[in-house]
C-alpha cells in the first residue's frame, strides 16, 4: 500500500501544529519521522489514524483520496497504529487483548477461546512475533506488551503500521528485537511509518527519513545518506554539539558513600545487594546496565524514596538513612527522577508551582504557613529565562509543555537550589536532540561548580558522554566503578553479566 | 516554540476519585450554570407532567394540556422565586438554609482538592452538633463573649475528631475513605440517639431522646429582629475565606493540592501523602462539626435525633456545583439555600411537592458529573484542545 499525505494542515488555536505537510510511504518501505518534541508528529499521526481530522490536505492510499472519521475508519483502511502508552486491558490475556472488538464467536454467541488462541497463534507465526495466547497482559515485560499491540494491528490485517515512538520503553535488546520484526514486516510488503528521536534507530531501520520541524516538512533524506550531524540540524533548525565539550574531572572530597546497601522489597527479594559507591565532590560517576537491575531501587534508597534494608547511606560524612524525603532534598540532595510525568511534575499546575514544589514551604517561597507568590512568581521568570525554558507564560500548566521542555522544569528545579549531590536517572529520556545538548552542558556545568553528580541512564552513549567513572549494575549489584573511557563492547558484556576482569580483556579494573 | 505540543496525558494509576476530582475541577462555570438551567428545565417538565390540573386538561386535548402545565410551571416556580429571594424574610430563610450548605459544602470541597471524597457530612454534622451543643447547655456562668465562641470552637473539634478517623485510617491502612465515612454516618446516628437518653443530656421529664436547651449565653444572636437568620451566616463566610486562604495561598494547601493531583509527584518533592490525607479530613472534619455546631446552637437550640437532616449530604451537591473551588461553594450554597427556602414556599403556595426540589438538586448533580450530557445537550464545543489529547505519547 502506498501513502501519500498532501498538504495535511491543523491548527490548535494559536498554534498551526501540522502547515501543509506532505509525505508519502511506498508499499514495503520503513519511513522514519523525525522531528523535536512539539514538531507536529503525533499531530500528523493522529490525523493519519482518525483521531483528529485535519482542516486542509488530503489523505491518499494507492492513490485514492480517503477520509478518515475515526480510527475504525483508518484500520478497515489498512492502517494500524501502536500507540506509546499502550491501550492494553491489563487483567485481559493476550489472545482477549489481539482478540477484543473482533471476537470470534461460537454458535452460542459466546467468545470462542479456541478459536481466538489459534487466530493469534496463526498471526504471531506468521509474522515471526512469538507470544503466549493465554498469559495475561499485566505480568507481560513492557516488550512484549508492544508486541501484543503491534499483533493487535497485524491481525486487523494493517499494511501499514505507525509505531510512535516504539523504542523508548524498551532495553536495547528488545528494541534489537523489535528491529528485526520491522525488517520482517517490509519483507511481507508491509509499510511502516517509524517515530524516533533517537538518529541511529533512524539509520538502523529506516530506508528514508522524513524530518519535521515546527510543523513542517523539512525535508526527505535517504537513510543510506543521512549523517547524523546533518539530521540534528534538520530537525533543530541550528548546528548542534552531539559531542559534550567537558574537560577532566577535579574530584574532591566524598559527598556520597553508599557502603553495602542492600534493598529488599517485598521483605526476602533482594533488589539491590551489597553495593559500594562513592561519588566526590566535581565528578560524575554513571551507573550503565539494562533496565530493571536494580538502578531504580538504589536510586530511590540513596534518595530517601525508598527504605534502606541494610548498609550505610552518608551524605557528606552523615547517615540519612531512615530521614525523610524532605529532609534528604533539603540537605543538598538534587533528583532527576527517571519518569518525570508520574514523579517530576504535577502536570495540572503551573510552570511556576512546579519550580517551587520541592521548596514549597521553604522560606524562600513562603513564610512557613502562608505562600509568597510574588516570590513564587519572580524566582520562575528568572529560572525560566536562565534556564531557556520556551513557555507562552510561567502560568501555563506544565502539562501543556512539550517533553523536553517539562525536563528542564525538572532540571531548573533541582539546580536553582543549593545541592551537594546531583541524581539523574535517565535525564534526557523521549527528550529532543536540542533539549539533550543542553541538559549534558548542564549537567557538566553542575559538576564543575563542584557538585558530585551520580548519573543512571540505559543509553551508553550518554553515560560515555559525561561519566569520568562508570559502573555497571547487573540482577542488583553493582561492578566497578571504572575510570572512564570504557570501550563500548566492554560495557555491554557486563550489562550481560560477563565478569569485568573477562570483559575489559585484563585491563586493570 | 516548541510549546505547541498538545497536553500530555494526565497520569495514568488514577483512581474514582482522581478522575471525579478532574471532572469537578476541570468543569468551566459556564457548563455549570448550563447544567443548573437544564436540572430547572427537566424539573419543569416533571411538573408540569405530575400536576394535576395538566392531567385533567388532558382529557380536553393536547393543547389545553399544554397550557395547563405551563402555568403550573409558572406558578410553582414563581412561588420558589418569591420564596427565596421576594422579600426580606425570604431572603432570611434562605440565608438560614445557605449557612449550613455553605459550611458542609466546605466540608467535601476540601478533601476533593486532596483527591479524597467525604461522603461523611453527616456523620461530622451530628458530631459538631452533639459536642458543640453539650457545651452550650452543660458549661454554666460564662458571658456570651466567652461561652459562645467556646460551643463554636467544640463544635468544629468534635466534628475534627470524626473528620480524623477515616483519615487515619486511609493514611495507615488504605481503608477507602468512601466506605469508612459512610460506616460512620451511621454509626453517629445511633450514637446520638443514644447519649440523647442519658440523664445529664436529656430534657428532664421528657421519655423521648431530646437534648436539654442550649444556654442563651451560647446561642447564635439574630441579625434582625423578627427573622429568623442569625450570627451563623457570618461565622461561615469567615469560615469560607479562611478556607480560601488555606487552599489557595497556604503552604498545606499547595500539598493538599499536589497530592491530590498526582501523588507521586507530591512524594517525590518531599511532601507526604499520608499526613496530608489526615489533615484533608480532620480539617473537613471540623467544617462539617461547624455547621452541626451551627445549627444547634442557632436555629435549633437543642439537639434532636436527625436533626442533620441530610445535610452532610447536601453538602455534595453544594461541593460539586461550586466546582470545587471556595467562591463556587459559597455561590452554590447560597443558591441551593435558595432552593430549600422557596421550595418550602413553593409547597405553601402552589401545592408542588417540596420533593421536586430534591429533584432538581438530584438533576443537577447529573449534569455536574455528567459533564459530556450537558456538552451534547446544548452543543458547547469540548475544551479547546481536548481533541488533540486523546493518544499522547511522550513525543510530539
Amino acid at each position: 500500500m502506498r501513502l501519500e499525505l498532501r498538504g495535511i494542515t491543523k491548527r490548535f488555536p494559536g498554534v498551526v501544529a501540522n502547515d501543509h505537510v506532505d509525505l508519502t510511504v511506498e508499499p514495503s518501505e520503513v519511513l522514519g519521522l523525525l522531528g523535536e518534541n512539539g514538531a507536529g508528529k503525533s499531530t500528523l499521526m493522529n490525523i493519519l489514524y482518525g483521531l483528529t481530522s485535519a482542516d486542509e490536505g488530503e489523505i491518499l492510499l494507492d492513490g485514492r483520496p480517503h477520509v478518515f472519521a475515526d480510527p475504525g475508519d483508518a484500520i478497515a483502511a489498512g492502517i494500524g497504529m501502536v500507540h506509546q502508552h499502550f491501550m492494553l486491558v491489563p487483567v485481559f490475556t493476550v489472545a482477549e487483548n489481539i482478540l477484543l472488538g473482533a471476537e470470534p464467536l461460537d454458535r452460542l454467541g459466546r467468545f470462542d477461546r479456541g478459536r481466538a488462541r489459534d487466530a493469534v497463534l496463526a498471526t504471531a507465526e506468521r509474522f515471526g512475533l512469538p507470544v503466549d495466547p493465554d498469559a495475561r497482559v499485566e505480568d507481560l515485560p513492557v516488550g512484549l506488551q508492544q508486541r501484543v499491540e503491534i499483533l493487535k494491528a497485524l491481525y486487523r490485517d494493517a499494511r501499514l503500521l505507525i509505531l510512535d515512538e516504539p523504542t523508548a520503553v524498551l532495553t536495547p535488546q528488545e528494541a534489537d528485537g523489535l528491529f528485526e520484526s520491522i525488517r520482517g514486516f517490509r519483507a511481507a510488503g508491509r509499510s511502516v511509518i517509524f517515530i524516533s528521536h533517537k538518529l541511529r534507530e533512524h539509520h538502523a531501520i529506516a530506508d528514508r527519513i522524513t524530518v519535521l520541524r515546527r510543523g513542517r516538512t523539512v525535508g526527505t533524506i535517504p537513510a543510506a545518506e543521512a549523517d547524523a550531524q546533518e539530521l540534528a540540524t534538520m530537525m533543530v533548525g541550528r548546528p548542534v554539539v552531539l559531542v559534550v565539550d567537558r574537560a577532566p574531572a577535579a574530584p574532591g572530597e566524598p559527598v556520597l558513600e553508599v557502603r553495602a546497601l542492600g534493598v529488599e522489597d517485598p521483605p526476602g527479594t533482594a533488589l539491590v545487594a551489597d553495593v559500594d559507591l562513592t561519588v566526590h565532590r566535581g565528578e560524575i560517576v554513571g551507573i550503565a546496565g539494562v533496565e530493571g537491575n536494580g538502578q531504580t531501587p538504589l536510586v530511590e534508597a540513596v534518595t530517601g524514596l525508598r527504605p534502606v534494608t541494610a548498609g550505610e547511606v552518608l551524605l557528606r560524612g552523615e547517615s540519612i538513612v531512615g530521614r525523610s524525603r524532605r529532609d534528604i532534598l533539603r540537605a543538598g540532595v538534587g533528583h532527576i527522577p527517571e519518569d518525570r510525568y508520574t514523579d517530576g511534575v504535577v502536570a495540572s499546575f503551573s510552570i511556576a508551582d512546579n519550580l517551587a514544589l520541592t521548596l514549597w514551604d521553604d522560606e524562600r517561597f513562603s513564610n512557613g504557613r502562608t505562600r509568597d507568590f510574588d516570590a513564587v512568581a519572580e524566582s520562575a521568570r528568572r529560572v525560566v529565562a536562565d534556564f531557556d525554558i520556551r513557555t507562552p507564560s510561567i502560568a501555563t500548566t506544565a502539562g501543556s509543555l512539550s517533553g523536553g521542555n517539562q525536563q528542564k522544569v525538572v532540571v531548573a528545579r533541582e539546580f536553582d537550589r543549593p545541592i551537594d549531590l546531583l541524581v539523574a536517572a535517565q535525564p534526557t529520556r523521549g527528550v529532543d536532540v536540542g533539549s539533550i545538548e543542553y541538559l549534558h552542558q548542564q549537567i557538566v556545568a553542575k559538576r564543575d561548580e563542584g557538585t558530585a553528580v551520580l548519573l543512571v541512564s540505559s543509553e551508553l552513549d550518554e553515560i560515555q558522554a559525561l561519566s569520568d567513572r562508570i559502573a555497571v549494575m547487573f540482577r542488583g549489584r553493582l561492578v566497578g566503578p571504572f575510570p572512564a573511557p570504557v570501550a563500548k563492547e566492554a560495557l555491554g558484556l557486563m550489562m550481560a553479566g560477563v565478569d569485568p576482569a573477562e570483559a575489559l580483556g585484563g585491563r586493570a579494573a | 516554540m516548541s510549546t505547541d505540543a498538545p497536553p500530555s496525558p494526565a497520569p495514568v494509576r488514577e483512581g474514582p476519585a482522581q478522575r471525579l476530582r478532574a471532572a469537578v475541577l476541570g468543569a468551566s462555570a459556564r457548563l455549570t450554570g448550563l447544567a443548573v438551567a437544564a436540572a430547572l428545565g427537566i424539573g419543569a417538565v416533571v411538573l408540569a407532567l405530575s400536576a394535576e390540573e395538566t392531567r385533567e386538561a388532558l382529557d380536553d386535548g393536547l393543547g389545553p394540556a399544554l397550557v395547563a402545565g405551563a402555568s403550573a410551571v409558572g406558578r410553582a416556580y414563581s412561588a420558589l422565586l418569591q420564596g427565596s429571594v421576594g422579600s426580606l424574610g425570604a431572603l432570611s430563610e434562605t440565608l438560614v438554609a445557605a449557612t449550613v450548605l455553605i459550611l458542609t459544602g466546605l466540608a467535601v470541597a476540601v478533601p476533593l482538592r486532596a483527591g479524597l471524597f467525604n461522603i461523611g457530612g453527616e456523620g461530622q454534622v451530628i458530631a459538631g452538633g452533639l459536642v458543640g451543643g453539650a457545651v452550650g447547655f452543660a458549661v454554666t456562668g460564662l458571658p456570651l463573649p466567652v461561652h459562645l465562641p467556646l460551643a463554636i470552637v467544640a463544635a468544629g473539634l468534635g466534628g475534627a475528631a470524626v473528620g480524623w478517623l477515616p483519615g487515619f485510617l486511609k493514611a495507615r491502612t488504605g481503608a477507602h475513605e468512601v466506605i469508612s465515612t459512610i460506616m460512620l454516618n451511621n454509626t453517629l446516628t445511633f450514637v446520638l440517639i443514644w447519649i440523647l437518653t442519658l440523664p445529664l443530656v436529656q430534657v428532664e421529664g421528657r421519655s423521648d431522646p431530646i437534648s436539654r436547651q442550649v444556654l442563651d449565653s451560647a446561642r447564635l444572636p439574630r441579625l434582625l429582629e423578627g427573622l429568623r437568620v442569625d450570627a451563623g451566616i457570618i461565622l461561615a463566610v469567615l469560615v469560607a475565606v479562611w478556607v480560601l486562604w488555606f487552599l489557595d495561598r497556604s503552604t498545606t494547601g499547595l500539598e493538599l493540592s499536589a497530592v491530590g493531583a498526582n501523588p507521586a509527584a507530591a512524594t517525590a518533592a518531599g511532601m507526604d501523602p499520608a499526613r496530608t490525607t489526615v489533615t484533608a479530613m480532620t480539617v473537613a472534619g471540623a467544617l462539617a462539626g461547624l455547621a452541626g455546631g451551627a445549627l444547634i446552637v442557632g436555629l435549633q437550640g437543642r439537639i434532636t435525633p436527625g436533626f442533620s437532616a441530610g445535610l452532610g449530604f447536601d453538602g455534595i451537591t453544594v461541593a460539586l456545583l461550586g466546582r470545587g473551588t471556595v467562591v463556587g461553594t459559597v455561590l452554590s450554597g447560597l443558591l441551593l439555600g435558595a432552593l430549600k427556602a422557596g421550595g418550602r414556599a413553593m409547597q405553601a403556595r402552589s401545592g408542588t411537592a417540596l420533593d421536586l426540589v430534591v429533584v432538581i438538586q438530584a438533576l443537577i448533580i447529573v449534569f455536574i458529573a455528567a459533564p459530556g450530557v450537558v456538552r451534547a445537550l446544548f452543543r458547547v464545543r469540548a475544551d479547546v484542545g481536548e481533541g488533540a489529547r486523546i493518544s499522547q505519547g511522550w513525543g510530539s
